[in-house]
């Protein structure tokens, strides 16, 4: 089909003047789409733009207060997701929701379990996922446990299971954000054969080249509200990443190398073990026995004024190496900072010596959400000026120095006694780094420090990042947006199954060849 | 603070709510009961005809409260950080009788022998939750399978030490066992000349209102400060809202739990000391039992906070006192325990439902002053 015959045909969805008013977020404001049947539309938008809600929206997770939606051309209303998958809307989650104890025969009929005498019809069932599956060109195998799965395996799973209910338009939520480069394009592939097969696809993405890559048509929300829609042809990355935005971009890189030669954290043959720590347990040992490994013999060295980026796919071992140098978990090996061997002392001991922690989770570790800012600027300084008044916490000091952090990060805030819960994400991570670099660290650990954050405060980290760098502060950053590794970092090290498998130069490196690194597809050659 | 104004008026509104609504429930009870149930709200406020019965009543009233109040801030040391100490009960007897049987076998000025009890007291049942802290930290035992598996060995060794080893003599006609009669020096002044400010003669039954009030209060506010103005306090907090914060921040979660139990225990222990060095002058095998219980649906109640918790024991206090009254009004006295029952389970319903409309409001308010679509400017 052409795109002449498609103009004509009724659109497979249309959104006009969708408005949706909400306490605290970003809301939609006369938001206007009109998605082709066919194609694969783009909705791309900056984090707490306004995407997720008017798939929420689209999907029947939420009522809009004001405008209509249509689907093949009749105005729908929806009170749950199931008046959404009755006229064929379905969603794929950007974090997927599969139970990973079933297989994948189970997870895909799960809700919607074809029945014969009360018993659930296996032979049935693995018909027609058979049939779906070569179709679509979306090869899973039924019987495996979903446990057992890659994360591309997991994501057409989730396709799978939408299309069994009948899906003709698919909702996708940034699908690519927990993805390689290669199980992109296997992605991409995936959905190009579902266009030809007539159906739709709805595809939310910030990352604009992947974006120009499979869209026919590409819409751009900007707070809240459509600013724009674009051909990708006519348009690059670069103009429509301005429009989301609204103004110049940021980008990660690091000018000048502020890198110096006095080593500030010297990790040595840090290894840990998957089935707990036996204290006298000799590493080399474990691994003669064949034991699983979650660190395996990593070392390496970060020096003042250096920003060392871990790149690697989710659960090769990052957590397990940040928690060994935080001390929260036991390790074999040493960590020495600024020449102390530090592997014996206690979380606390280790943040008083200057260790600085951005987690990767803020809501897990590092904030207390019911509590008021300035108790969440006490916390991992409960020991140290200017929290601390012998056995009392100084509350006066603690709420003046969240004032200073408040004001130096630009934290968007009614004050320092509000609860951190009513922070949007952005300035939560804000107030996190501004405490981590608080009392003068000497080294940083940087997990993830941008996830989940506008563009403005992104480039806003990014920047104290650098500041601080240049001012000697030694960082580890472990990232997921390889543009930030790349963009951020001195030198590289790609870590693999708890193993660091190669040390690359990140002026000479691309996403595509990094992610193969990561996924152990390029075996591990030392480039550095 | 607006922000805390609003929380804290919040929490009132919902726990009056849920007091109402328990008065109703229970009113369906007691009509069930074949009762009336005006004719059993009077009778909670039927504090005697005579004047000397009022006072005496009013003392009944606060005597109750005191042990509540203590046993709810046990409790609520523990709560405060997601430790369920159900032990409470078992510490506070086996505190009790020891501190009586030591306190029995010296005579010494009256502050140091008062101040050596509480010390000892408190020693007891402090060491006593050591035990379920220590089998949680080293091996992960559960520490509420634990406490109350400890309960039930310290009951029955408390009912073994007075009848054996702590055996006192025992006055001829007497049936209960008893430990040894605290000297005079141990005895806890009373503070019945509060009567005299009202101009109310003193209540002379149950050793008028016990002085350990005012140690209560004292021990109210030093609790409040330790968790809420020091660090050991915010360590506290911190490992209560999110435990994996707090150990990412250096908190030592092994370090916090066995703090806080044997605080905790320590508090438990002094439960039994208003009625012994306030009227009994001795440990006997009627000691008054289920305050360790109790201080559960206390500290429930007064949200883990000391102000909170001293009006929750006031509340149950209030309607313990009215057991005999309303006997005479011919109501069955199990209403109150019905009550109780009911205001604990509202009240933690109120909580919840408080708890997410404050947390609501928090963040309505935090996006409306920052004017929540205003647009965030970006930095190049």
């Amino acid at each position: 089909m052409s795109a002449d015959t498609l103009a004509t045909a009724r659109p497979a969805v249309e959104l006009e003047g969708i408005t949706k008013r909400f306490p605290g977020v970003v809301a939609n404001h006369d938001i206007r789409i009109t998605v082709r049947p066919g194609t694969v539309h783009a909705i791309v938008g900056e984090n707490g733009a306004g995407k997720s809600t008017l798939m929420k929206i689209l999907y029947g997770m939420q009522k809009p207060d004001e405008g209509t939606i249509r689907v093949n051309g009749e105005e729908v209303s929806f009170r749950t997701p199931s008046d959404a998958i009755e006229v064929g809307i379905g969603m794929v989650h950007q974090h997927f929701m599969l139970a990973d104890n079933l297989t994948v025969l189970e997870n895909i009929v799960l809700g919607a379990e074809p029945k014969k005498f009360a018993r659930l019809d296996t032979a049935f069932a693995r018909r027609r996922i058979t049939e779906l599956a070569e179709s679509h060109g979306l090869r899973v195998d039924p019987d495996k446990l979903v446990e057992d799965l890659g994360v591309g395996d997991r994501q057409r799973v989730e396709i799978l299971k939408v299309l069994y209910r009948g899906a003709r338009i698919l909702i996708l939520d940034e699908p690519t954000a927990v993805l390689v480069p290669q199980e992109v394009e296997e992605l991409f592939q995936n959905l190009r054969e579902l266009k030809s097969e007539g159906l739709t696809v709805i595809f939310i993405s910030h990352k604009l080249d992947e974006v120009l890559g499979i869209a026919d048509e590409i819409t751009v929300i900007r707070r809240g509200t459509t600013v724009a829609s674009v051909d990708p042809g006519d348009v690059t990355a670069r103009q429509l990443a301005e429009l989301m935005v609204g103004s110049e971009l940021p980008t990660p890189e690091t000018r000048e190398s502020t890198v110096t030669d006095v080593v500030t954290l010297k990790i040595g043959n840090l290894t840990m073990g998957a089935d707990g720590h036996r204290p006298g347990a000799d590493p080399a040992k474990l691994r003669e026995e064949g034991r699983r490994l979650l660190l395996d013999d990593v070392s390496f060295e970060i020096h003042q004024g250096e920003i060392l980026g871990i790149a690697g796919v989710e659960g090769n071992g990052q957590s397990e190496l940040i928690e060994a140098i935080m001390g929260i978990r036991p390790a074999h090996g040493t960590i020495e900072l600024a020449g102390q061997d530090i592997s014996g002392w206690s979380t606390l001991r280790r943040r008083e010596s200057g260790i600085g922690y951005i987690p990767e989770d803020r809501h897990r570790q590092g904030l207390l959400l019911e509590a008021s800012l300035w108790e969440n600027r006490v916390l991992g300084h409960q020991t140290r000026k200017p929290a601390r008044r012998g056995i009392w916490v100084n509350r006066r000091a603690s709420r003046a120095d969240t004032q200073r952090i408040v004001e130096a990060y630009d934290v968007r805030t009614p004050g320092v006694d509000t609860l951190a819960l009513a922070l949007s994400g952005g300035n939560q991570q804000k107030l996190i780094v501004g405490r981590e670099m608080s009392g003068e660290p000497k080294f940083l650990i940087a997990a993830h420090p941008t996830r989940g954050v506008d563009v403005g405060a992104q480039a806003a980290i990014w920047d104290h990042l650098r500041d601080a760098r240049a001012a000697g502060l030694a960082v580890l950053l472990i990232s997921a947006d390889l543009d930030e590794l790349i963009g951020l970092s001195d030198t590289l090290r790609v870590i693999y199954r708890g193993r660091i498998v190669a040390a690359l130069d990140p002026t000479d490196i691309t996403p595509e060849r990094l992610g193969g690194y990561m996924t152990g597809a390029i075996a591990g050659t030392e480039e550095s | 603070m607006p922000a805390g104004l609003n929380r804290a008026l919040l929490t009132v509104v919902g726990a009056v709510v849920a007091i109402v609504l328990a008065i109703a429930i229970s009113s369906v009870a007691i009509i069930a009961a074949g009762a009336d149930p005006v004719a059993a709200l009077t009778a909670f406020f039927d504090f005697g005809a005579s004047e000397r019965s009022v006072s005496n009543n009013i003392a009944a009233f606060l005597n109750r409260s005191v042990p509540l109040f203590i046993s709810g801030l046990a409790v609520a040391v523990g709560f405060r950080m997601n430790l369920f100490n159900i032990g409470v009960e078992g510490q506070y007897r086996l505190a009790a009788i020891v501190a009586a049987y030591v306190g029995s076998t010296f005579t010494a000025p009256a502050p140091i022998q008062i101040a050596v009890i509480v010390v000892v007291a408190a020693a007891v049942g402090g060491l006593y939750a050591l035990i379920p802290a220590v089998m949680k930290v080293t091996r992960g035992v559960n520490e509420v399978i634990a406490t109350i598996m400890l309960n039930y060995i310290a009951i029955n060794l408390t009912s073994f030490l007075v009848r054996g080893p702590f055996a006192g003599e025992r006055a001829e006609g007497q049936l209960t066992t008893t430990t040894p009669k605290l000297g005079e020096s141990a005895m806890f002044p009373n503070i019945n000349f509060i009567f005299d400010w009202f101009g109310q003669p003193p209540p002379t039954r149950g050793g008028g209102v016990w002085g350990f009030l005012l140690l209560a209060v004292v021990l109210g506010v030093v609790v409040w400060a330790v968790l809420e103005r020091t660090r050991f306090g915010f360590g506290v907090k911190a490992s209560g809202l999110n435990g994996p914060a707090a150990l990412a921040s250096g908190v030592d979660p092994r370090k916090m739990i066995i703090a806080a139990m044997v605080m905790s225990g320590a508090i438990a222990g002094l439960i039994g000391l208003p009625e012994i060095l306030g009227d009994r002058g001795a440990f006997n095998s009627n000691f008054t039992a289920g305050l360790g219980f109790l201080g559960i649906a206390v500290a429930l109640l007064g949200r883990n906070k000391p102000v909170g918790i001293a009006f929750a024991a006031l509340l149950f206090a209030f309607l313990d006192r009215a057991q005999g009254a309303l006997q005479i009004a011919e109501v069955p006295a199990s209403v109150v325990t019905i009550i109780q029952g009911v205001i604990v389970l509202l009240v933690v319903v109120a909580n919840e439902v408080t708890n997410r409309l404050a947390l609501r409001l928090e963040e309505r308010r935090a996006a409306q002053q920052l004017g929540s679509n205003t647009p965030v400017e970006v930095a190049a």
